[in-house]
């Protein structure tokens, strides 16, 4: 069976990803990651986000494993 | 008031190990300063009043209207219609008369933000549209303001803590270490498109109340280079570390600040940095510089063309290594290329070598795609 990785999913990323917790097949890092997610949500790309990776917000191309926790975070204005 | 009523009117966390005199004497000697006076200002403004800080300026343009009171427990039935600064202010000194009270009845804006910022301690951002949270932390980065950020959305809150000397001439981080580049206000929905929960800025609104107590108290751990997510359903909590990232400040000067537009909508018509997919073609045919100011990993490519990359939050940074001649950005839409556009028109004072293609690589590739089917 395909390796998968969970991702958790804040705020109004979730109306695209229609939940708040995705399994997607395991990538080897987040560049990868990114295409594949543009490909399955389309939608995705026209968001600001930044990814969490084992809780630590990343900005630099970074090598994945399975057990990873992932977490996308786009920006709140509400208050 | 008599050293005795103060004495026991914050006796409960005076006696609190770690807490004592001395922190209640920063509280009342504290100037803070409440930006937004509805769903996370209403807690942050109670606690905050009922705590003994010493000074709380608030400012808000708006009124209360029915649609609020489900969240924004400063105010009530009669209160519709009237300036949210005056309820506030009139509850609050009933709260607390010795707490002085300083209401700015109107919405920040480039022009007065630094100065008002002055003068207090600590900034609460608890705006609800992000032109002021950009506007609030770029102002807070300049004057070196400790600032307790929070948002919500739905079900969710997010807090953090920024600009706070962590060493001596060492500031911690800022919002645009988090998210560089301001969205759209269109971009994200607010409370009031996508619906909020009203307890929920009641818990956001609580936990930016006692960062801001911590900060000025000096006690605990503050938010700092930390984003604290927080989901009412579930009640996950989560903190999430960053790194500064020092090519993420925008806004170097107060000449910068007073340049910056950021109320700067969709709204691009007759923009005169703006061509069309048609004129950008022909400054391909003329092999003219190309820049992408999309971040790196951001798809589509655009391989169809030679250009070259600079994500949008290093452009400030490599401005002076710009090649000589027209240059035009792009991005995924339009709107960064024209931020680019503007940024580099203002630096060399050059308005007619700089150009922003509408609509980004997104209608690029539509339009040629439709040309080529």
């Amino acid at each position: 069976m395909e390796t998968m990785m969970n991702i958790k999913v804040f705020g109004q990323l979730e109306d695209i990803m229609q939940a708040n917790e995705i399994a997607v097949e395991a990538v080897d890092d987040t560049e990868v990651l990114f295409q594949l997610l543009f490909e399955k949500y389309p939608a995705l790309k026209e968001k600001k986000f930044k990814i969490a990776v084992n809780k630590k917000m990343i900005e630099e191309k970074t090598m994945l494993k399975p057990d990873d926790e992932i977490a996308l975070l786009p920006p709140f204005s509400g208050g | 008031m008599n050293e005795n009523f103060l004495q026991e009117r914050y006796q409960r966390q005076i006696i609190l190990k770690g807490f004592g005199e001395k922190a209640q004497q920063s509280l009342l000697q504290a100037k803070v300063l409440v930006v937004g006076a509805g769903g996370l200002g209403c807690p942050v403004l109670q606690y905050l009043t009922a705590a003994g800080v010493g000074k709380i300026g608030i400012v808000d343009g708006d009124v209360v209207s029915v649609s609020n009171l489900h969240r924004q427990v400063l105010f009530d039935e009669s209160d519709i219609g009237k300036y949210k600064v005056a309820i506030a202010l009139n509850k609050l000194k009933l709260m607390n008369g010795a707490t002085d009270i300083e209401v700015y009845p109107y919405y920040l804006d480039t022009n007065i933000c630094l100065e008002i910022i002055s003068s207090y301690d600590v900034v609460v951002d608890c705006t609800d549209n992000f032109s002021s949270r950009y506007l609030i932390n770029d102002a807070c980065v300049l004057k070196q303001k400790p600032l307790v950020f929070a948002a919500v959305s739905g079900f969710e809150g997010q807090v953090a803590v920024f600009n706070c000397m962590i060493a001596e001439k060492k500031v911690s981080g800022n919002y645009r270490d988090l998210f560089p580049i301001q969205p759209n206000d269109g971009e994200v929905l607010n409370c009031a498109e996508a619906g909020v929960l009203g307890i929920l800025p009641g818990i956001i609104g609580s936990m930016q109340a006692s960062e801001a107590i911590k900060i000025i108290a000096g006690i605990g751990k503050p938010l700092i280079n930390q984003l604290l997510t927080f989901n009412a359903l579930n009640n996950e909590t989560t903190i999430f570390t960053y790194n500064q990232n020092v090519e993420s400040t925008v806004v170097k000067s107060e000449d910068d600040f007073y340049r910056m537009n950021y109320d700067a909508s969709c709204e691009t018509v007759n923009n005169p940095f703006e061509i069309d997919v048609a004129a950008f073609d022909k400054m391909i045919v003329q092999k003219e510089t190309i820049i992408d100011v999309r971040e790196l990993y951001e798809l589509p490519v655009a391989n169809e063309f030679a250009h070259i990359k600079i994500p949008l939050v290093q452009l400030t940074n490599s401005l002076n290594k710009l090649p000589e001649g027209k240059i035009i950005f792009f991005c995924q839409s339009g709107m960064r290329s024209m931020q680019a556009a503007t940024m580099a028109a203002e630096y060399f004072a050059d308005g007619k070598r700089f150009f922003s293609l509408q609509g980004g690589i997104l209608a690029w590739k539509k339009m040629h795609k439709t040309q080529l089917s």
